[in-house]
């Protein structure tokens, strides 16, 4: 960690070498460690100090961009250079109108010193209290404990400055019996506040639970879904529907549907990088302040989310939801919120006549998406429902249903939340359990 | 550099490490990207650091850092002893490497043409024009292209004396086509020469130029509106299919490829990635595929993603059988792993993606060898069938058993001949059956070197760039489409 003003000189010094009409530094840096077991044993264990530096510079309506993990001065200036050659070859790009101007933004304590100071001997304990756990059940452990400390800072020529420390704890684990097995995970910006304990009861719960599976048939049933498989629709919403480019590019189902009902009346759907309980980051990668967005209300469709270059192809401003330039994929909300509904997670399951309940579901893939329309698996407890109980474990099911479809048949939602971490972003969900009907099993595997 | 390796090495045995190895690797990646006829994207990515794995008191450490002074190399290696240490207060059985491996030499990617020397204008011209022949196409929404260059200089050295440095070159380009029918919904795409616009082999320019993408745009954009009115595919409990090549090679990256990975056999990956359903019982008696079916790991192909020198434990790059003539015969394997199981050495498929992971298990090229059919005889030879082009979504279980794939384009056979267009192809199936109903391969002239760029595995995250060398092939009894 450098720590601000360490940062704040590095991008003024950036900022300085370059002789563009707008320049733009995008600073991260991270340590990170993460201690991975497998058969209850420590078998990969790993720590990596990382930075980056990422220089845009515009002249006149064409930009080039260049990165680079070396500080000295020497590569700093040829991340400048490269990044100025790069833009003297480009084409005029005629929707560029500017890098964003200064906006007040919102300190937001994320930084927890604990998680920063993590030692591999901290994480192997309780990685080993949780493999000793697991071993007197009678099952076998695997799963990963990460934690890890970042910065990022984003510094522009039109006086741009902003500067976030963060910090993020997660632990996942699959405990595997004979034939069953049970996934549980946590996220939280304090390691301390992770309780192993009660996730390794959970997971070994479930594997005990879901031992001898048989064949449940295909077809349409009513689901009880857990938060990682809620998680896993967000994440596709986020990504296919909620992005002004999706919209823009008439490949999401928001299109023209402002102010109408999109899903169910008891879905309520928002982006925020603010609040105290997500993984904060208070402003995106071109320096904007993110904005809280509404994006479906009590079933209506209210908004979406916006970078610069989306916003100002439609007159309109930036809510704070760019990617790092160059970026083709368009604005994302990566602080998701669904909110809680009324119903006790443990009583859930008790108006389900028959139905099927997912622990998390696994490599899902999008089939179309303009309806969500997405298969995948069910993966690490998996069971049937019969009268408003478990009745009994179930082999993995394919589904080839759209997610849309089932945002629109949410009976029942849980009042509890759970917060989780998505490594390949660096965002954050958090988000109920549901029940909803007509969800569209297609196959079973062996 | 060798100043670095040395001293790390130094002071890992000081500090206590029975081995070590440490790798420094230098990537610069350049990235083009058009869209609608502007340039996207336009950028250089440069990353410099090493990694130090040692093992002390039997398990595993590993740190890597960014900036090479001696302070720092000292820090990082005493954080990769330290982690090891505590990694011992949990470990399994200890780590056994097997034998001594002590390369030495230096490996080159061969090219024809150095990719960094081709001018910026060149390559934004070559795909503003494909770009432009895509757009001339009425109905086209978004029309995109892409070009990727990756150089690659690692210096490998480890306690045990081995020495190797090896310099890997890689191009990568494509095209996609996207339209659009906003009264219902539909978003078709279809692209060129792979799967979502990208084939990528170990090669220099030459391998752009022969891609030929403006010459191929026009097709291409002609494809993804035609697909907006072409039929449904219909749904068939059981039908024969005909798979090109590209869709072939993400079929054995998949269903083969991952599952033969030691590691998640081992159950290294089970909380991840998932196990596999090739249990060690299973080697050398169990039938993959039909007798038709033979599959290789060969790290020397020349062009495939999975060629190189050494792997990054040091071993020497190799072919080894996979699957012969249906029989399942062997793994992708690291020292330990092969060690574990007693079955001899590696076969060298070690390799981390960049100079900050830990080398893990990965495909090599992963091919299927071709068959003695040609194309035309094999389209001839179907009374009744689909042809499927092109991947669009792949779905598989953790054990990689049951499969579920989208291809962006179909056509019925119908007499020996392709009929009608169909949209919206799927096929399902479980790995073994599937491989079993496989009935004929097309020859070798119709066999190519695919390139896999993306393959994702491990924690912390690992992007591994793999090759498939595959033609067309027939198989018989498939459920297409999502029958109930
Ligand atoms: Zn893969």
């Amino acid at each position: 960690m450098l720590g601000q003003e360490k940062i704040r000189e590095l991008t003024q010094q950036v900022l300085a070498m370059s002789k563009a009409e707008q320049t733009e530094v995008v600073f991260t840096g991270t340590d990170s460690a993460l201690t991975r077991f497998a058969n209850s044993a420590i078998h990969q264990n790993v720590a990596e100090g990382n930075t980056e530096v990422r220089v845009r510079v515009v002249y006149g309506k064409r930009i080039g961009v260049a990165s680079g993990n070396d500080l000295t001065p020497e590569a700093l200036k040829r991340a400048v250079d490269t990044a100025r050659a790069i833009a003297m070859r480009q084409r005029e790009n005629p929707e560029f109108k500017s890098l964003p101007a200064p906006q007040p933004i919102q300190n937001v304590e994320a930084f927890v010193e604990r998680t920063a100071n993590f030692s591999p001997e901290q994480r192997a304990q309780v990685v080993n209290a949780l493999c000793k756990k697991a071993k007197a059940k009678g099952v076998v452990a695997a799963g990963a404990f990460r934690t890890s400390a970042s910065e990022i800072a984003v510094a522009n020529s039109l006086g741009v400055f902003a500067y976030h420390p963060g910090t993020v704890a997660s632990l996942t684990t699959v405990m595997m019996a004979d034939t069953g097995s049970g996934y549980a995970e946590v996220a939280h910006a304090d390691a301390s506040a992770i309780n192993a304990d009660a996730l390794a009861e959970e997971a070994i719960g479930k594997a005990i639970k879901s031992r001898n599976p048989t064949v449940a048939e295909p077809g349409e049933y009513t689901v009880l879904l857990e938060e990682s498989a809620v998680e896993d629709m967000l994440n596709f919403f986020a990504f296919l529907s909620f992005s002004a480019l999706a919209v823009q590019e008439e490949r999401s189902f928001m299109r023209g549907k402002s102010g109408e009902k999109v899903m169910s009346e008891n879905v309520t759907l928002w982006d925020d990088g603010l609040a105290p309980d997500t993984l904060a980051l208070p402003f995106d990668f071109e320096g904007v302040p993110r904005q809280r967005v509404m994006l479906v209300e009590n079933g209506i469709a209210r908004g979406i989310v916006y970078d610069t270059p989306t916003a100002q192809r439609e007159g309109k401003t930036s809510t704070g939801h760019s990617l790092p330039a160059p970026n083709s994929m368009g604005p994302l909300a990566l602080h998701l919120f669904m909110a809680p509904g009324e119903t006790p997670k443990n009583e859930m399951i008790k108006n389900i006549e028959r139905g099927i309940w997912v622990t998390r579901f696994w490599y899902t893939r999008v089939l179309q998406p303009m309806p969500v329309l997405i298969t995948g698996m069910t993966r690490d407890g998996t069971f049937l429902i019969e009268n408003g109980a478990i009745t009994r474990p179930i082999k993995n099911m394919r589904f080839t249903t759209s997610y849309l479809d089932a945002f629109n048949h949410i009976r029942a939602i849980s009042r509890e939340t759970k917060l989780t971490h998505e490594e390949w972003t660096g965002g954050a969900r958090r988000m109920p359990a549901i029940v909803t009907d007509g969800f569209r099993f297609t196959g079973v595997t062996q | 550099m060798k100043d670095l390796t040395g001293r790390a090495l130094n002071i890992a045995q000081v500090r206590g490490a029975s081995y070590a190895d440490v790798r420094i690797v230098e990537r610069v990646t350049q990235h083009v990207a058009v869209k609608n006829g502007k340039v996207e994207a336009l950028e250089q990515e440069e990353s410099l650091g090493f990694g130090v794995r040692v093992l002390v008191n039997g398990a595993w450490g590993f740190a890597a850092g960014s900036r090479l002074e001696p302070k720092d190399v000292e820090r990082v290696v005493t954080q990769a002893v330290a982690i090891a240490r505590a990694s011992a207060l949990c470990k399994g059985r200890d780590v056994n490497l097997g034998a001594k491996i002590e390369s030495k030499g230096v490996y080159e990617t061969p090219i024809k043409i150095n990719p960094f020397t081709i001018s910026l204008d060149e390559k934004i011209g070559l795909l503003l024009k494909a770009d432009a022949e895509m757009r001339r196409v009425k109905g086209v929404k978004v029309a995109r292209g892409d070009l990727t260059f990756v150089r690659e200089n690692k210096q490998f050295a480890s306690t045990e004396g081995a020495e190797v440095k090896q310099e890997i070159v890689e191009c990568g380009c494509g095209i996609v086509a996207m339209a659009t029918d906003p009264a219902t919904g539909d978003v078709q795409v279809r692209s060129y020469p792979n799967a979502g616009g990208r084939h990528q082999q170990a090669r220099g320019y030459e391998f752009i130029l022969e891609q030929k993408l403006a010459e191929n745009a026009g097709r291409v954009a002609e494809d993804a509106v035609a697909l907006l009115r072409a039929d449904q595919c219909p749904s068939y409990d059981a039908m024969t299919i005909l798979l090109d090549g590209s869709q072939m090679a993400l079929q054995i990256h998949e269903s083969c490829g991952h599952p033969i990975e030691l590691d998640r056999v081992l159950g290294s990956e089970a909380a991840y990635a998932g196990t596999s359903f090739l249990t060690p019982d299973k080697l050398n008696k169990f039938r993959y595929g039909s007798d038709l079916v033979n599959i290789t790991a060969d790290a020397t192909i020349p062009g495939g993603l999975g060629t190189f020198g050494w792997d990054d434990e040091g071993v020497p790059a190799q072919k080894s059988d996979i699957v012969k003539n249906g029989l399942f015969v062997g793994y992708l394997m690291s020292r330990e792993s092969a060690h574990e199981l007693r079955l001899g050495a590696s076969n060298g498929t070690m390799r981390a993606d960049g100079w900050n992971r830990m080398p893990i298990i990965r495909m090599t090229n992963v091919s299927l060898l071709p068959g003695t059919w040609n194309l035309d005889d094999l389209v001839a030879d179907m009374d009744d069938g689909i042809w499927m082009e092109t991947n669009r979504s792949w779905s598989i279980d953790d054990k990689r058993l049951n499969f579920q794939v989208g291809t962006e384009m179909a056509w019925e056979i119908k007499g020996g001949k392709k009929t009608r267009m169909l949209k919206n192809a799927t096929y399902t199936g479980i790995t073994p059956e599937f491989w079993n109903s496989c009935d004929a391969i097309s020859n070798e002239k119709s066999w190519v070197v695919w390139g896999t760029p993306n393959c994702g595995k491990g924690q912390p995250s690992q992007v591994a760039h793999t090759g498939h060398g595959a033609s067309p092939a027939r198989f018989r009894n498939v459920r297409v489409g999502v029958v109930k």
